[in-house]
């Protein structure tokens, strides 16, 4: 969900650009982190656990907790909220280590 | 790269210490990985308290622009979307997405700031469980609203500016969890999200989170006088996220990578650089300020960020300027901690100089 009017932000949202979630297109905007766009598109879920499997999603959103990590244009352990937004750029959810594209 | 003074963080404390150094006359390079300056202060739309030479009475997003202005007109090096990697005896390593750097500065301060903790709680890691300057992140950064219904924990003055502005952004916050028996923040601010109609809950903590890939609700508990949760008082919340406020801790990894000397003061947020007054750590010419030194605000941070840099400063070519602007600065924090809410970091300041032969 995006905030269309706030009473005192001005959001100044950067060029409209498309990221492949899965595969799947997402509206995005120049400037933004890959969390920000995703939870826009109302995708939580980044990741799935190593271990339990379990879902993981955005904690900390400042690039301290690691909670976000996902595969980012081929490459695994990539923070989603510290990463911006391309466009044409390909989003995975992690499982577990992740895989490096080519492995 | 021969310079004065390297400064890692573009929060509050870092860029404080850059502009003070700049207008001393010494090559500032100030290293920050977000793609602009201003650290936690770009998500501040709330009026700052403290003196009117400390933007009394101005947003933090308006003072992040106002401090971002002075560091290109006094023409302060910045490295954005870049990272402190390490400092080493022969350099300070520096990265980017493009390249790797390697300094060589005389001074530099760590400005790294502090991260969020967590709470323990069954399903505390379910996707909707935020930090809630994570909430205030998305919210008043990106224009991205995490949910609709929100449960806060904590009643700090985060717990409460963030309630308020969610609910600014259309969000409803059903209730303020705080496990202790008063509001932890400033009343101002608890007056303002009661006026909102938001209830505080004393003495309540949450017990669990449930959903299955995303929270749905929250159960929540009242606490008694020995913090033990009361059985049967347990409450369903129908939420859709859940904000964190449960205090940081300081980022002290890349003073600790440098050598630096950790130590663990609770009054501070736990484990932390040692340092002097003037902010130097047990490196010589390595500083700290801000978070990073112990958790607090962005008044002190701008003001420890300033002491920082007139020390290092001071120490690279003495200079009556520099001494001066130490013993105002100085008088002027002690001043800003004077109060109630300053009391707690006054005794963790003392407890940590008392520390100094561990």
């Amino acid at each position: 969900m995006r905030i269309t009017e706030h009473p005192i932000i001005k959001f100044k949202r950067g060029k409209k650009v498309t990221i492949y979630f899965e595969g799947k297109p997402i509206e995005a905007y120049e400037g933004e982190s890959v969390a920000a766009a995703l939870i826009a598109a109302g995708i939580y879920v980044f990741r799935y656990s190593p271990r339990h499997k379990r879902a993981r999603g955005l904690f900390c959103a400042i690039g301290k907790c690691s909670s976000c990590l996902m595969e980012i244009d081929g490459k695994p352990n990539q923070m989603a909220c510290m990463v911006r937004v391309r466009d044409g750029m390909r989003v995975r959810r992690q499982k577990g280590k992740g895989v490096l594209d080519g492995d | 790269m021969e310079i004065d003074l390297l400064v890692v963080g573009g929060g509050p404390a870092g860029l404080s210490a850059a502009i003070t150094a700049a207008e001393l006359d010494h090559s500032v390079i100030i290293v920050d990985e977000n793609p602009r300056l201003g650290g936690q202060l770009i998500k501040q739309t709330h009026k700052f308290f403290g003196s009117e030479s400390n933007y009394c009475g101005i947003r933090g997003i308006d003072i992040a622009e106002i401090l971002e202005n002075k560091v290109n007109k006094l023409g302060i090096t910045k490295y954005l979307e870049s990272t402190v990697i390490g400092i080493y005896e022969d350099g300070v390593a520096i990265a980017s997405e493009e390249d790797l750097r390697v300094v060589h500065p005389k001074k530099i301060i760590i400005a790294t700031g502090a991260r969020e903790n967590m709470l323990s709680f069954v399903n505390n890691d379910l996707p909707g469980v935020y930090g809630a300057g994570a909430v205030q992140t998305l919210v008043n950064v990106y224009g991205v609203l995490p949910g609709k219904r929100a449960l806060m924990v904590g009643s700090g003055n985060i717990g409460l500016i963030v309630s308020y502005q969610l609910m600014q952004a259309g969000v409803e916050v059903v209730a303020i969890l705080e496990a202790l028996d008063h509001v932890g923040g400033y009343e101002v601010h608890a007056a303002k999200v009661r006026r909102l109609g938001i209830p505080i809950l004393l003495r309540h903590t949450i017990k669990s989170a449930i959903g299955n890939d995303k929270v749905e609700a929250a159960v929540i508990t009242k606490l008694d006088e020995h913090w033990q949760p009361i059985p049967g008082s347990e409450r369903e919340l129908k939420v859709d996220f859940i904000c964190l406020a449960v205090g940081l801790s300081p980022s002290y990894e890349l003073a600790a990578q440098a050598g630096a000397k950790i130590v663990y003061i609770p009054e501070l947020g736990g484990w932390l650089p040692w340092h002097k007054p003037n902010l130097e750590t047990s490196v010589p010419g390595l500083y700290v300020a801000g978070d990073a030194a112990g958790v607090e605000e962005a008044v002190s941070a701008l003001l420890e960020g300033k002491i920082a840099a007139a020390d290092a400063s001071n120490s690279i070519k003495e200079n009556k300027y520099a001494q001066k602007l130490i013993e105002t600065t100085q008088k002027e924090l002690q001043e800003f901690r004077a109060g109630k809410f300053g009391k707690k970091i006054v005794e963790g300041k003392r407890k940590l100089y008392a520390s100094l032969h561990l």
